[in-house]
C-alpha cells in the first residue's frame, strides 16, 4: 500500500476547508458588493471628522446694512 | 505521526469521525431556512419604499443565517431528545458527527455575524428583531417551553414567524399593521399545522418525554384545538388583505384557502381516533400537506399583488 494514499478521512477534511475557504471569500464578496451599493445610495459619505467644515456649520442669514 | 495515526486519535479523543462540511450545514436545519427565506423576501418585497437588490439580498443571507444560528444552538441543546426521536436521530449532534459543543460554538458566531452584518446592511430595528428571534427560538421555545408545555408549539411559533416582520423592517426600519399581520399569519397557522402532524408522527415525542398535545391533553382535544386554532386564523388572513400588502389577488386566495383549511379541520375534528388509525390517518396527513402549500400561496398571493401594484 502506498504510503501517500488518500484516505476518506482526508477527503472529508479537503471537502471542509473548501467549503470554509468558499464561505469566507463569499462573505468577503458580499461585504465588497454591500460597500458599493451604500456608497452608491451616499448614505454615510460624510461622517463626523472632529474638524470644524463648511458643511457642518448652521446656516445664518447675512444681516443687511 | 502518520495520518492514520492522526484520525484513530482524533475519533478516539472525540468518540466521533470528523464531521464534513455537510454536517456543519445540515446544523443550520436547511429545510427551515428555505421557509424563512421565502417569507422574509415575501416581508422586504411588499414593503413601501424599496431597497436596492444588493442591500435587499444581504438582507436576505443575514435573515437566513440568523434563522441558521437558531438552529445550530437548537441542535446543541436538543442533542438528547433529538437521538432519542426517530425523525431527529439522524441530525449530526445526535449522529456524533459533529460534537455538541461546535455546533454551540458555530450558533453563537453565526448569531452574532448575521445580527451584525444586517444591522449594518440595512438597520437596527430589523438586527433587533433578529437578535430577538434567534433569542426567542434558543432560549425560550428549546430550553424552556418545549420540555415544560404542551403549549410549546403555539408560544415557540412565534420564532419562526418574525422573518417576514424582519424582511420588512429591512426596508421601512418599523413595524407596522400589516407586518404585524404577516407574523399573525404563521403564528396562527403553526399550531393547526403542527397538531396535523402530531396526530400521525405517533409516538416520537412520547418517547422523547417532550409534553405535545397529543400526549399531555389527548388526541380528541388536539383535534378541537386544531379547529379552534384554525378558526382563529380565518380573520386574520383575511384581515391582511385590507391593509396596505393586501389586494385582489390575496383576498381570492385567502377566501379559497382558508375556506378549505376549515373544512380540513372541521373534518378532523369530527373524526374518531379509530377511524383514523383504520384509514391510517388519510384526513390528518391530506390537511398537513395542504398547510404547507397553504401558507406558501398566501405569501405567494402577497407578492403578485405587490408586483400588480407597479404594473
Amino acid at each position: 500500500m502506498p504510503l501517500a494514499e488518500t484516505h476518506e478521512i482526508h477527503k472529508r477534511r479537503m471537502g471542509r476547508n473548501i467549503g470554509t475557504a468558499l464561505c469566507l471569500i463569499g462573505f468577503c464578496a458580499v461585504v465588497f458588493g454591500l460597500t458599493i451599493a451604500k456608497v452608491r445610495e451616499g448614505s454615510m459619505l460624510e461622517a463626523h471628522d472632529h474638524q470644524p467644515r463648511a458643511s457642518q456649520l448652521p446656516i445664518t442669514e447675512e444681516v443687511s446694512q | 505521526m502518520s495520518d492514520f495515526t492522526a484520525q484513530s486519535v482524533t475519533e478516539t479523543r472525540t468518540g466521533t469521525p470528523e464531521a464534513g462540511f455537510g454536517d456543519y450545514f445540515a446544523l443550520l436545519k436547511p429545510r427551515v431556512m428555505s421557509l424563512v427565506v421565502f417569507t422574509a423576501l415575501v416581508g422586504l418585497l411588499v414593503a413601501p419604499g424599496g431597497v436596492s437588490p444588493m442591500i435587499g439580498f444581504t438582507a436576505i443571507l443575514f435573515i437566513a443565517l440568523g434563522a441558521g444560528a437558531s438552529g445550530a444552538l437548537n441542535m446543541w441543546y436538543d442533542a438528547d431528545i433529538d437521538a432519542v426521536m426517530k425523525r431527529t436521530a439522524k441530525r449530526p449532534v445526535p449522529a456524533g458527527k459533529v460534537p455538541a459543543g461546535e455546533a454551540l460554538t458555530l450558533g453563537l458566531w453565526l448569531s452574532a455575524i448575521s445580527v451584525v452584518m444586517l444591522g449594518l446592511a440595512t438597520n437596527w430595528v430589523a438586527a433587533g428583531l433578529l437578535a430577538f428571534t434567534i433569542f426567542f427560538y434558543a432560549v425560550i421555545y428549546s430550553m424552556w417551553l418545549k420540555r415544560s408545555t404542551p403549549w410549546n408549539i403555539v408560544i415557540g411559533g412565534a420564532a419562526g414567524s418574525f422573518p417576514p416582520m424582519i424582511g420588512w423592517a429591512a426596508v421601512t426600519g418599523d413595524v407596522s399593521l400589516a407586518s404585524v399581520l404577516m407574523f399573525g399569519l404563521i403564528f396562527m397557522w403553526t399550531p393547526p399545522h403542527f397538531w396535523a402532524l402530531a396526530l400521525f408522527m405517533k409516538g416520537d415525542y412520547h418517547k422523547a418525554e417532550v409534553p405535545m398535545l397529543t400526549v399531555t391533553h389527548g388526541r380528541a382535544e388536539t383535534r378541537k384545538q386544531i379547529l379552534i386554532y384554525t378558526a382563529l386564523l380565518v380573520p386574520v388572513a383575511i384581515g391582511l388583505a385590507f391593509t396596505s400588502v393586501g389586494g385582489p389577488v390575496y383576498l381570492a386566495t385567502a377566501v379559497v384557502l382558508n375556506a378549505i383549511f376549515l373544512k380540513g379541520a372541521w373534518d378532523i375534528w369530527r373524526r374518531e381516533e379509530a377511524e383514523a388509525e383504520a384509514d391510517g390517518y388519510k384526513v390528518e396527513k391530506k390537511v398537513f400537506k395542504f398547510s404547507l402549500l397553504y401558507l406558501f400561496l398566501h405569501f405567494g398571493a402577497l407578492l403578485i399583488d405587490a408586483i400588480w401594484r407597479l404594473i
